[in-house]
């Protein structure tokens, strides 16, 4: 066992939410209630790509039990603004435009309209009665159709933001980046070997098991109170505001507990349409959407087409590199090519490499991030090439990723170089595990590595602790929990005062109470509103000091405070609580704070193993074993960083192997349930073995990295890696669904 | 067509209570656990029987709530997650989950805690495959299911235990 320094950070205590969570107490939205209050029912558009003629909802409003009906013309006129939301940006206008159509439908399952009644099969009922006229238009879901000179547009409006400059003629095409070190063609004559090849990935949804849900109120006296599952209630707060045309300060987001996001739960969907419907009501509006909403209006994560060339020199080092990728943005602009471009060659030091990333608009619903947005797809393409070179050149995989691995120095293709990290260390802990030591025997079965980045980044966190009679703490933070945060900062905290979780109470706020706070995404919770909670403790314990030295009659700089929180001075010492019991007695509360806003990313690194199995019969690929390592900086809550890991993990195996939007020849989907989508059961997967790795991290106090992104990245390419290894066939496609593969595998015989 | 339609009046028995309450033929059981009678532990995911959030038992079996209507309840003998703890002491099945850390944003934990219980009564001693098998409706997007197996198998030995413990002191 390694040693640590620490008492409370690597311990596993019970979640504080924990009682909660396993009695069905906890509140998650639907389950809020309010006095007198409506169900909202919204209606779509059954079309990809059409303009609204006319709507008429007065049979809608004339049905009993009706309360309200919106639509597009009752959301006020939005101005074209981008407005920052923490992990990425959005056009306001676009924003208003996805919530609720106002002249024109962009993909199957765009709002047109929504209703309220007393209850949701009213609301529906009525729903079903507005009349909508459409004029259609003609659609295009495939990217590279849509980059098409003569593809149907999406946007009369829309000019390619090429390198800065703006077409002359309209386009699909959203944005043209560039990114370029060294001297690329010098590069790729250096090369000994050189290898290339074209990659596609399907449209996949984040899948959270709860679907969008809303509970609003616009109250009398003007403001707009909102009960949601977001991953950013300050955001949600803004996005509200902006569209309904309101002051942030007159928006109050209480945020419920959420049932995952993973990336989908950051942009509005039904909160300005409830508020509206709420206001026209006069009473609140709730709306929980249907499964099939959710996928086929809600964020999925882009589909790909991406051409990968690398370079490499007869001993493996590699030389030179290019990536030309497409994703696509779905119905508007501003899909997650930046950090695909970021991240295809992110994990190898590459001396040439240039990068053309372009975002095109597609009559799908408006892709959204989702964990490690942009990088699973650059990276399902750049491992298995990593593959293919270590092949040519007789090098074992393993062996060839060591020998180029990113490292302090190394400097990626979009400008940063590397501070510290630890890339090299978690190929290290492949090369020494159990798994890549133990054979694999058996027909059909292989065996596969891929590596991952991704950029976790610091934003915006607040935290605030009040100190109890008994010394015990209630932490007040900004961070919605979806996943055991609370005991992540919980923990921090206490290591910080010298105290135990089980002292403190941490708490989730709403938007009027805490601190603004950023989202809950980008790896950054434990990161920053950790290092926010931190500097909460040593805010409490220098006015703790001050006060201590009343007590004790001293000066404030005769007091000083133990590694494990006792203070002394003066010839007395008091632990944490005990001091904070005699200050309470003795004078006003002790109220700590903080706010913090780091620059920093945290770069997290992963490497993955599996062996799989491949059926010649069907091509079904079958997972025997995984094994996911990751460097976590400091793990906080060892079994909360596996549960990212593993959770992770699963969710690119899914990508990996089934998951993908279907299109029918009206490029209406096809699949939008559970059962028809079919992401990986229980049965499909084994155990998930994990092994992290602690390299610290510089610019936090305890060394914490984000860990709950990079986990889905490497299993796509691991598992191309391993099915190549099994069957001689390679996967150039995702999903490496049963009839691609079974397809591929004949075409390679 | 949509005038309102005539409510039926059910007696049905909730976590050991006899409850009484008023539905619409078209409402499911879930709707009417969460909003007739307020039990919100069983969640909607899918509304359609494809992810097990809101699974309860219905005389020992355990259902997909959101398949069962309202008026099947008639008579039957319903339990969900509100009632597997036993007043203020957790069960192992939900210990085991906590300790385990087998939940993330907790929005699949009742479902999977019904099932579970449910598989373990009826199949003590079940082993990794029937547990992944018999659990296979319940989805989870989150932990990757590998801490939800281990706790279900922890909380099967300490039901075990528990079990042959009471013999011996009977
Ligand atoms: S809500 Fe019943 S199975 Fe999903
Ligand atoms: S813990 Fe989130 S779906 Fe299972």
């Amino acid at each position: 066992m390694a040693t640590t320094p620490y008492r409370v950070i690597g311990t596993r205590p019970v979640r504080h939410d924990g009682a909660d969570k396993v009695t069905g107490k906890a509140v998650y939205t639907a389950d809020f209630k309010l006095p007198g209050l409506q169900a909202g029912f919204v209606l779509r558009s059954p079309h990809p790509h059409a303009k609204i003629v006319s709507i008429d909802t007065s049979a809608a409003e004339a049905t009993a039990g009706v309360s309200a009906v919106v639509t597009g013309a009752d959301f006020p006129n939005v101005q074209d603004k981008i407005a920052q939301l923490g992990e990425g940006s959005v056009n306001l206008a676009h924003l208003s435009a996805n919530c609720m159509a106002k002249d024109k439908v962009l993909y199957k399952g765009h709002a047109v309209a929504a209703v309220s009644a007393t209850n949701a099969h009213i609301a529906e009922e009525a729903a079903a009665k507005i009349v909508v006229e459409y004029e259609m238009l003609p659609s295009v879901t495939d990217i590279m159709e849509a980059m098409a000179d003569d593809a149907p547009l999406l946007h009369a409006d829309l000019f390619t933001d090429d390198l800065g400059q703006k077409a002359d003629t309209a386009s699909n095409v959203a944005v043209h980046m560039h990114f370029e070190k060294g001297d690329v063609a010098a590069g790729f004559e250096q090369a000994d070997v050189v290898v290339e090849a074209e990659f596609k990935t399907a449209t996949v949804h984040q899948g959270y098991i709860e679907p969008h849900a809303i509970v609003a109120d616009y109250n009398e006296d003007g403001r707009v109170r909102l009960w949601t599952a977001t991953q950013g209630s300050f955001t949600c707060r803004q996005q509200t505001a902006e569209i309904l045309q309101i002051g942030v300060g007159d928006v109050l987001v209480t945020p419920c507990e959420i049932g995952g996001g993973f990336g989908g739960k950051i942009a509005v969907y039904l909160e300005p349409t409830a508020a509206i419907l709420s206001k026209k009501a006069g009473r609140p509006v709730s709306i929980l959407m249907t499964r099939t909403d959710v996928f086929e209006a809600t964020g999925p994560t882009p589909a790909s087409f991406m051409r990968v060339k690398v370079g490499a020199k007869n001993d493996g080092t590699l030389i030179a590199g290019e990536a030309w990728i497409a994703y696509d943005a779905g119905a508007f602009p501003g899909g997650v090519i930046g950090p695909g471009c970021m991240c295809v060659f992110s994990c190898y030091d590459i001396e040439h490499a240039v990068v053309d990333g372009y975002d095109v608009c597609v009559n799908k619903p408006h892709t959204k991030a989702y964990r490690a947005p942009g990088a699973t797809q650059v990276a399902f393409a750049m491992e298995q090439l990593m593959d293919e070179l270590a092949e040519q050149l007789d090098i074992c995989p393993l062996e060839i990723r060591m020998k180029n691995a990113v490292k302090e120095g190394s400097r990626r293709v979009d400008g940063p170089v590397y501070p510290q990290i630890g890339y090299v260390e978690c190929l290290e802990a492949l090369r020494d595990s159990d798994h890549w030591n133990s054979p694999l025997t058996g027909d059909n079965r292989g065996r596969g590595i891929a590596g991952g980045f991704w950029f976790g980044c610091g934003l915006k966190s607040s935290a605030a602790c009040s100190v109890n009679s008994d010394g015990t703490i209630n932490l007040l933070e900004g961070s919605t929990d979806i996943g055991g945060s609370r005991a992540s900062l919980a923990m921090q905290l206490a290591e910080t005062l010298g105290i135990e979780s089980s002292d403190i109470n941490p708490m989730v706020g709403d938007t009027d109470s805490v601190g603004y706070t950023d989202v809950t995404g980008g790896s950054r919770v434990t990161f920053a509103t950790g290092l926010a909670a931190y500097e909460a403790g040593r805010d409490l314990q220098s006015q703790m000091k001050v006060r201590a030295a009343e007590l004790w009659e001293c000066e404030t700089n005769d007091v000083s405070i133990a590694d494990d929180g006792t203070f002394s001075g003066n010839g007395k010492t008091a632990g944490f609580k005990d001091l904070a019991t005699q200050l309470f007695s003795s004078g006003e509360a002790l109220v700590g704070r903080a706010t913090v806003a780091p620059e920093c990313p945290t770069n997290g690194f992963a490497a993955h193993i599996v062996d799989v199995e491949v059926d010649p019969d069907t091509g079904k690929v079958t997972i025997l074993r995984y094994t996911a390592i990751q460097d976590a900086g400091t793990a906080i809550h060892p079994s909360y960083v596996e549960g990212q890991m593993q959770g992770g993990a699963v969710q690119g195996i899914g990508w990996a192997l089934n998951e993908e939007y279907f299109f029918n020849d009206d490029d209406q989907m096809t699949n939008a349930s559970f059962l028809d989508y079919r992401m990986p059961t229980m049965l499909d997967v084994p155990m998930i073995d994990t092994i992290i790795v602690e390299t610290g991290n510089a610019d936090h106090p305890y060394g914490v990295r984000g860990v709950g992104e990079p986990p889905i990245i490497p299993p796509p390419p691991a598992i191309g890696n391993a099915i190549y290894n099994a069957t001689q066939t390679r996967m150039r496609e995702l999903p490496m669904s049963p009839p691609k593969v079974w397809q591929a595998m004949q075409s390679s015989d | 067509m949509t005038t309102a339609t005539k409510k039926i009046h059910v007696t049905t028995t909730v976590n050991g209570e006899s409850v009484e309450f008023l539905c619409e033929p078209r409402n499911s059981l879930l709707e009417v656990l969460r909003d007739t009678l307020g039990l919100t532990g069983c969640k909607e995911g899918c509304n359609n029987g494809n992810c097990g959030a809101c699974t309860v038992i219905v005389n020992k079996l355990p259902v997909n709530s959101c398949l069962v209507f309202g008026v099947e309840a008639e008579g039957a003998e319903i339990e969900t997650v509100e009632g597997i703890a036993d007043a203020n002491e957790l069960h192992p099945i939900q210990d085991c989950f906590l300790e385990g850390a087998a939940l993330q944003c907790g929005i699949c934990t009742p479902g999977f805690l019904v099932s579970a219980k449910a598989l373990l009564e009826k199949k003590p001693g079940a082993s990794e495959e029937t547990i992944r098998f018999d659990l296979s409706g319940n989805l989870c997007r989150c932990t990757g299911y590998d801490k939800i197996v281990r706790a279900i198998q922890e909380a099967d030995k300490q039901m075990s235990a528990a079990t042959v413990d009471s013999t011996t002191n009977d």
